[in-house]
């Protein structure tokens, strides 16, 4: 039962129109384990991230999360498409982190933490109040519980972000360029609460352009280039020891 | 990184210059202009204040009278439930309309371009003519199935109801063009946020996009209202008593026409008024969220203001003894 991967993408593909946006994309994560996806922008790893939680549908391949295919339901040979509520069922169970923040603007910091689980799980709003400050207090934003998104700078909004995709309990977190809308000087805060994360146990994909933060943090990096997976190991490897010539370009530009 | 001297750079606080006091600029143009309005308000007030065919006399009489005061009820009320009709028609024809169901959103447009491109005026006549259309109305199973109820169009459409029909769905087709604006202008990133976190649509419209929606929808809605208020006096024409009919019903019989139309004018301005400053809070409360600073009533504000505008003073006086 354990050794079912927390996430098993077989030869996934995606289109937009004509455009061919994942290739093939074959990868594994395993409970309680850190991916980093890397690579150019336009290389695909946000439309990935997306289809994990079927904010995007998959043209072909299959894509598992805890064992179950995402979106779909196979019976003998035949797909069936799963109707919304189950849809949203499973997307409850995936915590996602935006490059923009996403904060809902009108609603407080701990609001925007309690909003989830309070309508899609059905917990009393007390308890998730109380739950929802002691993730704020985990992120750091303990003082700040009554704070207007508008009244938080980037790092911070993110760490609320963080905390509200955490209040749902989810059993994999997907972050998608966590801290390329920050600035230089805010990137540290979020970075060391993903890093805490990934102490905990908690099973990460992480798409970042931090290389530190994928050497220290991540079991596994994944190298990414027009819709295919060049390149993927252990930090240590492909970081040091890159086997692919467009693996060496782009870490040259980005170390 | 290391910036070398920082701290020597902080004394420059303390040696501050001098304020600028130059000669402001002349503007004979405003001065010029100030007095021809000036003039033109003075003869203008005037001409009211002395024109004995204004009757303002007569106009302190009906302002209270009982028949304006019932006529003024009624307005409001109009005015209170083809809002509350037109909002919900609204609200319901823009989700309709966005739907990804091409019936759905055809349905949605064809009654907007239907109740949009005929004038209220109409409408409120066929409204009041119904019963020669259906002479029975019945609630019930279609073609021929059993009937719920059922009963007299002309007794079952007065012309209260004709009226908040006609000024309701009217305005349903103008709200719902306001809430899709208001819809269209949330970031898409919200609504991917709720349903990231596990949101239904409708959760996600009812928790999510709406309040922040209504921001963009309320100050086009206070116009409408507004709007509305007036449009009512319309209604007169099926023989509502609102306020306008109240005072024309007036006037039939004392021929004190322009007296009674400035009283009922005197009632529109001052709802109108009242409903502004509403709005204003309204917008107040739902722009929570938006700034980062506090939101201030405009009595704070001006306190604020007056408080920037003295201080200085002060200090210039202190400063140059």
């Amino acid at each position: 039962m354990t050794d079912v991967p927390m996430l098993k993408a077989e030869a996934v593909c995606k289109r937009f129109g004509r455009l061919e946006v994942l290739q093939g994309i074959t990868l594994e994560v395993r409970r309680g384990e850190v991916m980093c996806l890397l690579g150019p922008s336009g290389s695909g790893k946000s439309t990935f991230l997306r289809c994990i939680n079927h904010l995007e549908k998959i043209d072909a391949g299959r894509l598992r999360v805890d064992g179950e295919l995402v979106g779909y339901r196979e019976e003998g040979d035949k797909l069936y498409e799963l109707r919304e509520a189950d849809v949203i069922r499973k997307r409850a169970e995936i915590g996602m982190v935006f490059q923009r923040f996403n904060l809902f603007p009108h609603m407080t910091a701990l609001e925007n933490v309690v909003e989830a689980p309070v309508l899609v799980k059905r917990v009393p709003r007390a308890r998730a109040a109380e739950r929802g400050r002691e993730l704020l207090d985990r992120v750091g934003l303990g003082d700040r519980t009554e704070s207007y998104p508008a009244q938080l700078s980037g790092g911070q909004q993110q760490r609320v972000a963080i905390a509200r995709a955490l209040a749902m309990d989810p059993k994999l977190m997907l972050f998608d360029e966590p801290t390329s809308a920050l600035d230089p000087e805010l990137v540290g805060d979020v970075l060391d609460v993903m890093r805490r994360l990934a102490e905990a146990g908690m099973t990460m994909v992480v798409v970042t352009h931090e290389i530190g933060f994928a050497r220290g943090a991540a079991d596994s990096v994944v190298f990414m280039d027009a819709g295919v997976v060049v390149e993927s190991g252990p930090p240590s490897e492909v970081f040091d020891n890159p086997r692919h010539e467009r693996t060496r370009a782009f870490l040259s530009k980005v170390l | 990184m290391a910036a070398i001297g920082q701290p020597a750079q902080e004394p420059q606080h303390l040696a501050r210059p001098e304020e600028i006091r130059a000669v402001p600029v002349r503007h004979p143009g405003r001065w010029i202009a100030s007095a021809l309005v000036l003039l033109l308000i003075v003869v203008a007030v005037h001409s009211v204040a002395t024109n004995p065919r204004f009757g303002w006399g007569t106009v302190g009489d009906y302002l209270f009278d009982a028949r304006i005061l019932r006529g003024l009820a009624l307005t409001l009320e109009l005015t209170a439930i083809a809002m509350v009709v037109g909002i919900a028609l609204g609200v319901l024809l823009a989700v309709m309309r966005l739907s990804p169901n091409p019936l759905v959103a055809g349905t949605s447009s064809f009654y907007i371009w239907l109740f949009r491109g005929t004038p209220v005026l109409v409408q409120i006549l066929f409204w009041s003519f119904i019963s020669a259309l259906y002479p029975r109305i019945s609630l019930g199973v279609p073609f021929g199935g059993p009937e719920l109820v059922s009963g007299n169009a002309n007794t079952i459409i007065t012309p209260f109801v004709a009226a908040v029909l006609a000024l309701g769905l009217n305005e349903g087709a103008y709200m719902a063009e306001i809430v899709r604006a208001g819809i269209l202008s949330v970031d898409e990133g919200q609504s991917e946020a709720a349903q990231a976190l596990g949101m239904t649509r409708l959760q996600t419209m009812r928790r999510i996009v709406l309040p922040q929606a209504m921001r963009v929808i309320i100050p086009p809605t206070g116009n409408e209202t507004i709007s509305m208020l007036k449009t009512t006096a319309l209604v007169s024409v099926i023989a509502t008593q609102e306020l306008l009919y109240s005072a024309q019903l007036i006037y039939a019989v004392n021929y004190r026409q322009i007296p009674l139309l400035l009283v009922a004018s005197i009632w529109y301005l001052t709802v109108t008024s009242v409903l502004s400053v509403g709005q204003y809070y309204i917008e107040r409360h739902f722009g929570r969220g938006t700034s980062r600073g506090p939101r201030m009533t405009p009595w704070q504000r001006l306190r604020m203001n007056l408080r920037y505008i003295r201080p200085p003073q002060r200090r210039e006086e202190g400063a140059t003894p």
